[in-house]
């Protein structure tokens, strides 16, 4: 019944998967990353960098994920020459498309991180400064502590999320498990049986991340 | 201009702020530098790439026809979902555990599942076990990938929706007399829908962003494909980019303050009983929901 498996071996399905895996830790952490700064610039007290990051998040939020990879192949590798320090086409896609779920997520992760300042109640914002905190030393120590326990429900959810965004790698060729669903399902007969090995696929990845990090946000949760 | 995370600036941190706000702008301008050089070295500049964008043709060939198709596809993806969507969002709250368990089992299995692997199995599908004509296959793939995921993403809001009703909605209706069939469709759903037009049209953002999938996966002539067409005639690429992506993000402003407009009226209006599902509640049921108002906490309105 799933003798067709084996006809596949550049990627094998377990091979499809680990990318698809990749794909979403490189650009989680870097969606993580880029993210916190651009919450950090939100609230920041130079309105320059408010006015960017708000720009951003918005803009960015509107365009559809599959307009900003496309962009990264057609546009950045192939006009502005962003080849990401690869000349293989492989690694050089895989690495477009990280940057594209970076740039993507990094506006979602930004809005979960400020929803999560926000249930930060003043007293604790106000009590920092009058003990002579400054701006940085009051978001890192006293705000941002507490943000992020109270965002790893809303963060788990935007982690769901780009495991099964990452699936638009496909559009630029990234060899993940949407592509080789694609190729499969066009070429073999069992079509029910292949969508529901995938579909198995992304719940076995999904489901676990979403139990253990709601299970880790309501531990973790500042009782008030 | 201060907030509650920082003092109003004085002295040093004018000084400070305005030395910051000088190197950020350095560093856009370095940015914006580069890429203009980088498009001009490639003569992505050129009037003759962007000119089409100013005269009928690019328009009425390439991208208003693809245009339309996204509307298409994303509204019959709406009206198709949402009452799909409300038949499970109801079937998860009964009060009998046979139908409760198996509607929440396909509702949290569709959620989990993405859109694009809907799309490629539904396209299949169709292929092999129907007769629809191959020009409108795609659509018809785009809208069952779409309906399947959203229907189950409108489940969840309709049983928010429902929960979000002061408890005395359902007691009053019992206590006049009132079946659970009655409770429902009379009293419940309509204040629930009322209530959750908000996050409904957020909603729609989402589906007009996962239109361009289709696009490129399936080759359903929406915008997005619409623009490989049209940059393979007049050769430029980065216009078309340009163009497209700002047409994603005018429609999906509009979507998005139209439904932000919605939820502050509906907050403000007495005659209902004050339950709205807004963007903000869309973002916990699921995060590619965009826009919304926060509430102003420790980081201020921004």
């Amino acid at each position: 019944m799933f003798d067709f498996l084996s006809d596949y071996d550049d990627p094998t399905l377990l091979g499809a998967f680990w990318v698809t895996i990749k794909l979403t830790l490189f650009s989680g952490v870097g969606s993580l990353v880029w993210g916190t700064l651009l919450a950090a610039m939100r609230v920041s007290p130079v309105p320059l960098m408010r006015g960017f990051a708000t720009v951003y998040v918005n803009v960015v939020r509107n365009i559809p994920l599959t307009v900003i990879i496309l962009f990264t192949s057609l546009g950045l590798a192939d006009i502005f020459g962003v080849t990401m320090g690869s000349d293989i086409f492989k690694t050089r896609d895989f690495r477009l498309a990280v940057l594209g779920l970076v740039a993507y997520t990094a506006a979602f992760v930004c809005e979960a991180i400020r929803s999560g300042i926000n249930t930060v109640p003043l007293g604790q914002a106000e009590a920092a400064r009058a003990i002579g905190l400054n701006f940085t030393q009051t978001l890192r120590l006293i705000v941002l502590p507490q943000a992020f326990r109270a965002v790893i429900g809303p963060l788990a959810n935007v982690l769901i999320a780009l495991t099964k965004n990452t699936t638009v790698a496909a559009a630029i060729g990234v060899a993940e498990a949407a592509l080789l669903m694609k190729e499969m399902i066009e070429n073999e007969a069992q079509t029910v049986l292949i969508a529901a090995v995938f579909a198995f696929g992304f719940v076995v990845l999904t489901l676990p991340t979403g139990l253990f990090l709601g299970w880790l946000s309501k531990r973790l949760a500042v009782k008030r | 201009m201060s907030s509650v995370l920082y003092d109003t600036p004085g002295p040093r941190a004018k000084r400070r702020n305005v030395l910051l706000s000088v190197v950020f702008v350095v560093l856009i301008v370095a940015l914006v530098w580069w890429v203009w050089k980088t498009m001009d070295d490639k003569g992505q500049l050129d009037w003759a790439l962007w000119k089409p964008f100013t005269q009928s043709e690019a328009w009425s060939t390439y991208l208003w026809p693809g245009l339309l198709n996204t509307l298409k596809a994303a509204a019959l993806a709406m009206v198709i979902a949402l009452p799909l969507g409300a038949a499970f969002g109801i079937a998860r709250m009964s009060d009998h555990k046979w139908v409760r368990v198996p509607a929440g089992v396909v509702v949290e299995l569709f959620r989990a599942i993405p859109v694009l692997l809907l799309m490629l199995f539904a396209n299949e599908f169709y292929v092999r076990s129907t007769g629809i004509p191959s020009n409108e296959r795609p659509l018809y793939a785009v809208v069952t990938g779409l309906v399947l995921y959203n229907a189950s993403v409108l489940a969840e809001v309709v049983r928010a929706g429902i929960l979000a009703l002061p408890k005395g909605q359902t007691e009053a209706a019992h206590a006049i007399g009132l079946r659970k069939g009655q409770t429902m469709t009379a009293i419940l759903l309509p204040q629930a829908v009322t209530a959750m037009l908000p996050a409904i049209v957020s909603q729609l953002v989402v589906i007009v962003k996962d239109t361009a999938l289709g696009g490129v996966m399936i080759g359903f002539t929406e915008l997005l494909n619409s623009r490989q067409t049209l940059a393979a005639f007049y050769g430029n690429v980065i216009p078309s980019f340009v163009v497209v992506a700002a047409v994603f993000i005018l429609l999906n402003f509009v979507l998005t303050s139209f439904a932000s407009w919605l939820e502050q009226r509906l907050r403000r209006s007495k005659r209902s009983t004050g339950a709205v599902l807004g963007a903000e509640d869309m973002e916990e049921l699921n995060p590619a929901a965009t826009g919304g108002t926060y509430g102003a906490g420790a980081g201020g309105k921004t």
